[in-house]
């Protein structure tokens, strides 16, 4: 194509498919509100989570979703910031993903809260030595920057702030990864965490974790809506989530290999790497190989097939999760050091490996901050001019445009 | 019983007991004046605890019973997550097989992880330096406990009834020992120290750091003690001997 | 338009009376406590949260004690002693519970707060 014109046309709302969905997300998001108002309800014991697994499924989701959310913007940074056209037409989408997922994963986040009808103190009292009030702030001003990014990207009026938009929105994500990398990163107590490469983890795990959510969706919808979709972009897009494959693998490794050489992380990473049971099995099973090796294979190659890139994808997300679990729960399976060296009992499971078994309600919960995400993200690019008309090559794209709506979008 | 004596026969007998060994030689120094009301706690005190863990018991468990009673904390009988303010840990060295037992509870650290990491400063120091849980803004997002290194908190996971008036405590926060606030705002000890005076090993003293003329502060400027986790530089206000 | 305007005007006027005649028939009635309380009951009724939590937070945050509006105190003079047994300040028709369901308004106090006076409950043991 000699001129970059891109046309953008909103999901076709009211369709028998497009009601039949947004009816099935809708009914996971009630679902998980009536899991949350049984867990309020009873309390917390009804959950696997305990007094040494204080953290559980819920966190899970959400630390997952929030840290995709971030990734998720990388798409549009990297058509406006670094300045890849190809990427341009799928700023938006990628904008709006990404507020999608981290409104689900706030949600999740906020509903487990032992007290969420006291989230107004969360938002009126700032301790600003914690992180978690940064990541207060750092959430809600995501929502700004990115909205505003967004609107920079729609109306053209705003072109002349769209590329300082971009890189305010691109530092701000990266500042909220470290953020959230950090609420683990800070805690000395514990030896599974407490590292100053946590961060940078965090921010390689939310490239990939992002983009593995944002092909998805994108091969998603293009078929869902017969919207044409280049091989050729999406073999360029798992070649990258193949690079961020492989940056998550390598702080992955830095991790446990820095741990490893301090005498005292001896245990806890003999614990998470050699015989800590189901965390074990999910580093290297899920993790390492699924989420890890398995997609780098499948992105790598240059003939990709589309199938192929769809299930890298799939295994990155479903590796991500693993990885979640084994450092949130892992880490806190692990005993408390309270006397190095020693061996310790009590009433109150000093020393021994905490179980966890989440329960149902806890998993419904986690679920239904996927399903408002993507809920979100629907709603969000039928009312709005958010997904391209066509991401197809040479003539596909402008025949689409002509065919769907009659007449020519300009939006560039 | 520790539980049906009121604050006020309590500070009595503690007055009869420190003047009925010899007047001007008191062996059990009251640790502390009831402050004045209106009077808020001081930087001047720093209350801390000296555990002699050669006199503590492996089976005794007299504090954490009188700590149950006095902090009206049942036992739902749900290990996992019942309340445990104070707990008995024994620790054994696995290379030589000795064994010793003591108690852990929160350590009122000056530089206390639960404090920085609280969102809303629920989580909290007293000038006196007694860490609190201000339960009227805690959200219940336990960062707190992920942070403490001495796993001294706790979650309340259900709905709560017999409160004691002087301990609410609901559904939701997260609760840790208080020192006994209320008994040292009146003049009085934690509940736990009177137990083990009373029930235990006498191994537990309780007593103002900030006082060189203090009992506590005499014992550790002239006895070797150290803190669980010194190397963690949070600076506990409980020494302990013999750990 | 106008037959409009009138007809709004009879319904809201109708509301008010009805409400009104409601309100008069089924206020709160609640047991009155013995002796006085630290202010007088309409300086009570208007600021009693207000002192709560100010006083809370003085005594939580800076462990200033014994200063005058203390829930505890509440508690101890309006809780009703019913055959040998205080009754919970926040059961059904109780002195908080009577008034606050009056006026729609729930009370975070005593889902922490101890709803009985405990020196009493304690000396009967």
């Amino acid at each position: 194509m000699s001129t970059h014109r891109v046309d953008y046309l909103a999901i076709p709302a009211w369709t028998k498919g497009w009601l039949t969905l947004v009816a099935a997300l809708g009914a996971v998001v009630a679902v998980a509100g009536l899991s949350v108002l049984y867990m309020e309800h009873q309390g917390h014991w009804v959950t696997g989570m305990t007094n040494q697994v204080v953290w559980g499924m819920p966190h899970v989701f959400a630390i997952f979703l929030i840290v995709a959310a971030s990734g998720a913007l990388n798409v549009a940074s990297i058509g406006s910031v670094f300045g890849r056209e190809v990427y341009q037409p799928l700023g938006r989408l990628s904008a709006l993903m990404a507020m999608a997922l981290l409104a689900g994963g706030l949600a999740v986040l906020v509903l487990d809260l032992g007290r969420p009808d006291r989230l107004i103190v969360a938002m009126t009292h700032f301790n600003f030595k914690s992180i978690f009030a940064w990541n207060v702030i750092l959430y809600s001003g995501f929502f700004a920057v990115v909205g505003f990014y967004l609107w920079t990207m729609i109306d053209w009026r705003m072109k002349r702030v769209y590329k300082p938009a971009a890189i305010t929105a691109f530092l701000w994500r990266l500042v909220l990864t470290t953020g959230t990398g950090s609420i683990f990163g800070f805690l000395m107590a514990r030896d599974a965490y407490n590292a100053a490469v946590m961060a940078p983890l965090f921010i390689a795990m939310s490239f990939a974790f992002g983009l593995a959510l944002f092909i998805l969706f994108l091969m998603g919808s293009s078929k869902a809506l017969d919207r044409p979709l280049s091989l050729e972009l999406l073999r360029k897009k798992g070649r990258l989530l193949g690079l961020f494959v492989a940056a998550n693998l390598y702080f992955v490794a830095i991790q446990h290999v820095t741990a490893l050489y301090q005498a005292d992380r001896g245990p806890v990473e003999a614990f998470i790497l050699l015989h800590g049971g189901i965390h074990t099995w999910l580093f290297w099973a899920v993790q390492v190989g699924l989420g890890g090796v398995l997609p780098l294979i499948l992105t790598l190659r240059p003939d990709a097939s589309r199938d192929r890139l769809a299930a890298a994808a799939i295994l990155v997300a479903l590796g991500g999760m693993a990885q979640i679990y084994v450092i949130l729960i892992g880490g806190q399976a692990f005993p408390l050091t309270l006397f190095p060296g020693m061996e310790t009992t009590s009433s109150f499971a000093d020393g021994q490996v905490a179980s966890y078994v989440p329960s149902l309600a806890e998993v419904l919960l986690g679920l239904g901050g996927f399903a408002l995400a993507l809920l979100v993200t629907l709603l969000g690019a039928s009312a709005l001019r958010i997904l391209p008309a066509s991401l197809g090559d040479g003539e596909e794209a402008t025949a689409e445009v002509l065919d769907a709506e009659g007449e020519p979008h300009a939006a560039q | 019983m520790s539980h049906d004596t009121t604050r006020r026969d309590l500070l009595k007998s503690a007055a009869i007991g420190a003047v009925a060994i010899a007047p001007g030689l008191t062996l059990i120094a009251p640790p502390a004046q009831a402050r004045a009301p209106g009077q808020p706690a001081s930087a001047a005190n720093r209350w801390g605890l000296l555990i002699d863990t050669r006199k503590c018991g492996s089976v005794c468990t007299a504090c954490v019973d009188a700590c149950k009673t006095e902090m009206g904390l049942p036992a739902l009988d749900r290990p996992a997550t019942d309340a445990q303010y104070i707990r008995k840990v024994d620790v054994k060295d696995p290379k030589t097989g000795h064994q010793h037992s003591l108690p852990v509870m929160c350590q009122h650290c000056a530089k206390p992880p639960c404090v920085d990491v609280c969102p809303t400063g629920a989580s909290m120091k007293r000038a006196d330096g007694i860490v609190l849980v201000d339960r009227h803004i805690c959200i219940g997002c336990r960062y707190c406990m992920m942070a403490c290194p001495y796993k001294a908190r706790s979650f309340a996971h259900e709905d709560q009834s017999g409160q004691k008036d002087h301990n609410p405590r609901g559904k939701g926060c997260v609760e840790s020992c208080t020192l006994c606030v209320h008994r040292i705002d009146a003049g009085g000890q934690p509940a736990c120290v009177e137990a083990c005076s009373k029930d235990g090993g006498a191994a537990m003293l309780f007593g103002d750091l900030n006082d060189p003329k203090s009992e506590i502060s005499q014992r550790i400027s002239k006895e070797a003690t150290s803190r669980i986790r010194a190397d963690l530089g949070v600076e506990p206000a409980i020494r302990y001997q013999g750990i | 338009m106008g037959v409009r305007a009138v007809l709004l005007a009879l319904v809201l006027g109708l509301m008010t009376m009805v409400s009104g005649a409601w309100a008069g028939e089924t206020g709160p009635s609640f047991p009155k406590a013995q002796g006085n309380c630290v202010e007088d009951p309409a300086t009570m009724r208007r600021h009693h949260f207000d002192f709560l939590k100010h006083q809370r937070d003085d005594t939580m945050r800076q462990g200033i004690r014994g200063a005058k509006h203390s829930l505890k105190e509440c508690v101890s003079c309006h809780a009703q002693v019913k055959d040998g047994h205080a009754q919970p300040i926040n059961a059904a028709g109780q002195f908080c519970a009577s008034c606050h369901e009056y006026a729609a308004v729930s009370i975070d106090c005593f889902s922490c707060h101890a709803t009985t006076p405990q020196q009493q409950a304690e000396a009967k043991r």
